[in-house]
């Protein structure tokens, strides 16, 4: 199977949760077990256009239980004999093995999944910025030859580009140190936020240069945290900044 | 049955609660940062190849950049 897997280096690795819970979109060739018209199958496939139950394959690296999964669409390519192309929006976890294997079922002939391609991981897009092994391993040599910092921005983006998709707090400075050091942020420390913040979703706590300070768990929505003025508003849950990068404006007791 | 929105089709606006500057002795915007620094916070938008598991193919890019640890967005099979 191919297409995009988005790779993170060294301490990037910590934004790797916020990049499995991402939706994923692919290109699917579907096997059929017997023949279907095409009508009938793209019926079967709009069916699928909603919250599913998967359990988890034999061969699977979760838990094997009954969950659920959303599929937000199922757009029908074409058809040439039992083969069916089809490109699907998904939640992140969905097995589009299992996915082949229940429309096949549905069908009534059976199915299963030929050949797949992922076209996107969450803000990551087939073609944009795309790079292949053979590439990383010549412009990385290029740029040890040549120095160009360029010729790296070719192959590596900042790790806040995954985070494109997660609903943003931007914060004071005077804030910054004391969430690297783990403190939840309250109030006070808010300078501006994305709409559609819900109460315990995933956010990321950003400075106004657009670094990555944090991923945390909002504890408001975008509406209440804009009419508090004291009181916490997220739960730092993995702090992405070094400690010391911003100046410490907090007192602690052993002064 | 309505379809559900994914993730990449929702649309965020930014509010403002309160104004203030950032000090540019502190930090500096990502694409700024020094090559290490930029390697250690980076990100590469991998196009996998057919045949390698997703952990060999993380595990080659991590020789070829010569880096300690590394890790990869999903598990895409073999």
């Amino acid at each position: 199977m191919t297409g995009i897997l988005p790779i993170t280096l060294e301490e990037a690795r910590k934004i790797v949760q916020a990049l499995l819970f991402s939706g994923k979109e692919y290109v699917c060739v579907m096997k059929l077990h017997g023949d279907a018209s095409q009508n009938r199958v793209e019926a079967v496939l709009k069916e699928f256009e909603n919250t599913i139950y998967q359990r988890p394959p034999l061969r699977a690296s979760v838990k094997r239980q009954l969950r659920t999964r959303k599929i937000y669409y199922i757009d029908f390519m074409e058809m040439e004999g039992r083969n069916v192309l089809f490109k699907v929006g998904c939640e992140g976890g969905t097995y589009i093995r299992k996915l082949c294997f229940d429309i096949g079922e549905v069908l009534g002939c059976g199915a299963h999944m030929q050949e797949l391609r992922r076209t996107r991981a969450g803000p990551f897009v087939e073609g944009e910025g795309t790079v292949t092994l053979h590439d990383v391993a010549y412009w990385f040599m290029e740029w040890q030859k040549q120095g160009d910092d360029k010729i790296l921005r070719k192959i590596i983006q900042p790790m806040e580009k995954a985070l494109a998709l997660v609903p943003k707090i931007y914060i004071r400075d005077s804030a910054v140190d004391a969430i690297c050091h783990g403190a939840n942020l309250t109030a006070p420390g808010v300078l501006s936020l994305e709409t559609n913040i819900q109460k315990d979703s995933l956010v990321a706590i950003f400075t106004l240069k657009g670094e990555a300070v944090a991923l945390a768990k909002a504890l408001a929505s975008t509406e209440e945290i804009l009419s508090m003025e004291h009181g916490m508003v997220a739960q730092t849950k993995r702090v992405l900044m070094p400690r010391g990068t911003y100046p410490k404006c907090w007192k602690s007791g052993e002064t | 049955m309505p379809r559900s929105v994914p993730p990449w089709e929702t649309k965020r606006q930014l509010v403002v609660k309160a104004e203030d500057k950032t000090n540019p002795r502190y930090g500096c915007k990502p694409e700024d940062r020094t090559a290490k620094d930029y390697i250690k916070y980076g990100v590469i938008n991998l196009d996998k190849p057919a045949g390698p598991t997703s952990h060999e193919v993380a595990a080659w890019v991590k020789r070829i950049l010569n880096l300690q640890r590394i890790g990869h967005g999903g598990t895409l099979e073999a």
